[in-house]
């Protein structure tokens, strides 16, 4: 099963090689990671989603998070009411002809396009990786010539309330 | 969490100038450290002089690796952290080993490691290795230093986080320059740890469900790990043993947490457990595990591992709780205060007389058993004779494989922290020179060092530490010229094809022990063997016993890989 999780962690050198060696040595699958910085100086956040089999090993990889130093907080988010964005850069080939039909997919994704040349155009979309998908689906016919991803990058939504029930992990008992 | 370090007065900071590394010696003296296992090297010269003019002692060991596994020792029996010092590349992959050990046994190392030049790391330097990146998951936490200003900070974090919550090895990389920079005034150091805070007491509604669960058990069990010692909690395993009258199991980690002399003690379980305690653990009703993480050379298989049983699990680590067995009462505390907790609550024993009665049958039926001969030397009976004319008091420490499990078996623990051995890694070649730094760490024990021919001959350099010394160290080597687990399940489960497994040459260890200036014996049989020993235990030199034993002998009870503790074989002769 698929799960988002996200961590805070100090913005401190190595802590991304700690993170991943530690998916590394207990054998977790991550599909994507993104990190970047937070309103707090010096704390950076990461959000993961990991592919795992059942609870238990969920319920490991979070405790094996917050075992390390330099994480302070772990969140599995999944069952939360979360927004969870990605943005996608796509290069597709283009000519003249397909360029407007190009521009006829890419308005209504509310995606837009960044650069163009002589033979391609870049479009760039953001949004949950469903929708990330399906732009990608229909942009394939014309020829993809390269897909840059950033992976998701989520936390819950302002008043926290959950959309369904609510998986607690605790760590303390 | 703020120390204070005596404040250095201005004039005198001017007239003599204090450098990183300097600056180092200081903060180990802040933590009181008294006793340093290292080996020089280029990138740490600048800490050796600052050694040089410090009062601190240095261990000199002769391998790197050597150093490590004597600092384990010393931390096994003092309770405090070993403190290691090595150089930069080999120095510190030499410590490698000894690190994953610590790790694996929660022991608390401070490990200190030169660097090659801030300005030259990344270029492949001359001794360079990413030993951050090495060591990253062996440890507990590791640190680079990267501005001198912040070594008595990551100093102080080190021994903290080793030393607290579950122990570990926690292992901080100087670069050379930085060691011979000017290092600024110290006055307070403050301790930046928002991300590390270990859990100590015990959620009293948790305490208050396993309290209710012993009253309703017919078939209790405690099994008692490592916790119990890093916890210093014997005293209070004890009181809640005989309060409740529950029986206990140790695993090997453990023993010593709880008298081996005590009518309520099982015996050890696990691979090569005795036949009572892995049955208990199969039979029982209700399983309260203090401090053990449910290592698979205990549990067998998984799938039938205390089938019936109610699991409660105190462990200080919350990660260890539902990794390997699903646990229906987690507890995350420290043991001794998990402990204290318990004992705070009236105690209403379950109805186990049964129970009791039945375990005891077992215990009477199925002892451990070995066949005594004449001509050859029970490795078994040689342990039960040092067991006996010391008492039961020694500290003794063990390598791997057949001798290690012998000793676990057949030297009975009456007190805590006697017992010294490799358990979660199994390092070969870890029991001498961790009898070493146990000797440092209770110069009036009476130290043995149950050692194979193999691991010894892996680290059996640090002999010239016993003279070099003088550490009354007496190494019983149980010498079957053979590698003695690897010849046993070649036997078993690869048709005696003995592949590598028999030492064709050996050295003649008693002139290598002359050779170290060390008093060497040779016994070939029990006769031999009594004589000598009892030579050798009383005096107060360092002995080395190569006693010949049977090379054919196993260990028995065992579990075959992939079967449950309770499907033993060799349970009876």
């Amino acid at each position: 099963m698929k799960r988002i999780v996200t961590a805070l962690v100090h913005n401190r050198s190595g802590v991304l090689n700690r993170v991943t060696g530690l998916f590394t040595k207990r054998q977790f699958n991550i599909e994507s990671i993104s990190v970047g910085y937070t309103e707090v100086e010096g704390i950076s956040r990461m959000t993961f989603v990991v592919n795992v089999e059942d609870d238990r090993k969920i319920e490991q990889l979070m405790k094996q998070l917050h075992k390390q130093i330099d994480v302070l907080k772990v969140t599995d988010i999944t069952d939360q009411g979360v927004v969870a964005r990605e943005l996608a850069l796509i290069k597709v080939l283009s000519t003249g002809q397909t360029r407007s039909e190009i521009n006829g997919i890419v308005e209504p994704f509310r995606a837009s396009i960044i650069d163009v040349a002589r033979d391609s155009v870049t479009v760039q979309v953001t949004g949950e990786t469903s929708k990330i998908e399906a732009i990608i689906d229909l942009l394939r016919p014309y020829g993809i010539k390269e897909i840059a991803r950033t992976g998701i990058t989520a936390f819950a939504r302002g008043n926290g309330k959950s959309v369904t029930d609510l998986k607690q992990y605790s760590i303390v008992n | 969490m703020r120390a204070k370090l005596e404040a250095e007065p201005a004039s005198q900071a001017q007239a003599e100038k204090v450098n990183g590394a300097d600056m180092l010696m200081k903060a180990l003296r802040e933590e009181q450290v008294d006793i340093l296992f290292g080996y020089p090297g280029g990138a740490v010269l600048p800490i050796y002089d600052a050694l040089y003019k410090a009062p601190i002692r240095h261990v000199l060991a002769r391998h790197e690796q050597g150093a490590i596994h004597a600092a384990e020792g010393y931390a096994r029996v003092s309770g405090k952290p070993g403190v290691v010092i090595a150089t930069s590349g080999p120095g510190a992959t030499n410590l490698v080993t000894g690190i994953a050990d610590a790790m694996m046994d929660s022991l608390p190392l401070v490990i200190f490691t030169g660097q090659v030049a801030s300005g030259v790391i990344g270029t492949d330097a001359f001794q360079e290795a990413d030993v951050v990146g090495i060591t990253m998951p062996i440890t507990k936490h590791n640190y680079q230093v990267r501005d001198i200003k912040d070594l008595p900070r990551i100093v102080k974090e080190a021994f903290h986080i080793a030393s607290t919550g579950r122990p570990g090895p926690v292992l901080v990389d100087i670069p050379k320059d930085l060691t011979v920079q000017d290092a600024p005034p110290v006055k307070e150091v403050e301790m930046d740890l928002p991300g590390y805070q270990p859990n100590l007491h015990p959620n009293p509604l948790q305490i208050r469900k396993l309290v209710d669960a012993i009253k309703v058990s017919k078939k209790p069990v405690i099994l008692a790990g490592a916790g119990v010692l890093h916890g210093k909690a014997s005293e209070e395993l004890k009181n809640f043993a005989e309060l409740y009258e529950l029986p206990v199991i140790h695993t090997l980690l453990g023993l010593g947490g709880f008298p081996a002399d005590h009518p309520l003690f099982l015996g050890m379980a696990g691979m090569h457990g005795c036949y009572t305690s892995n049955m208990a653990l199969y039979e029982c009703d209700l399983l309260i595990n203090i401090g053990a993480r449910f290592d698979d050379r205990l549990t067998g298989n998984l799938a039938t591992f205390a089938p019936k049983a109610k699991v409660v699990h105190i462990d200080i680590d919350p990660a260890e709780i539902g990794k390997n067995v699903t646990t229906h009462i987690p507890i995350v505390a420290d043991s001794r205060e998990a402990l204290l907790k318990i004992l705070e609550h009236e105690a209403v024993r379950g109805d186990t007389e049964e129970w009791h009665r039945h375990l005891q049958a077992y215990k009477l039926e199925n002892p451990f058993w070995y066949t005594k001969t004449n001509d050859v030397l029970s490795p078994q009976l040689l342990i039960e004779q040092v067991y006996e004319m010391t008492n039961g008091e020694a500290v003794v420490t063990t390598d791997v494989g057949q001798h290690q499990m012998w000793a676990a078996q057949y030297y009975s623990f009456k007190k805590p922290n006697n017992w010294v051995t490799s358990g979660g890694l199994g390092t070969m070649g870890f029991g001498f020179p961790a009898a070493i730094g146990a000797q440092l760490a209770n110069p009036a024990s009476k130290v043995v060092a149950f050692v194979g021919d193999g691991g010894f001959q892996m680290t059996l350099q640090e002999l010239v530490l016993l003279k070099e010394l003088n550490l009354p160290v007496k190494v019983v080597l149980l010498n079957n010229s053979t590698l003695g687990m690897v010849r046993q399940w070649q036997e078993t489960f690869y048709e005696e094809r003995y592949s590598q497994s028999l030492f064709s040459l050996q050295p003649d260890f008693v002139k290598l022990a002359e050779s170290y200036g060390i008093k060497g014996y040779r016994v070939k049989n029990q006769e031999e063997a009594e004589c000598v020993l009892k030579e050798a235990l009383t005096s107060d030199e360092p002995v080395l016993i190569d006693c010949l034993v049977n090379p054919k002998e196993n260990v028995y009870p065992m579990v075959a890989p992939g079967k449950g503790i309770h499907e033993m074989l060799g349970v009876k002769p």
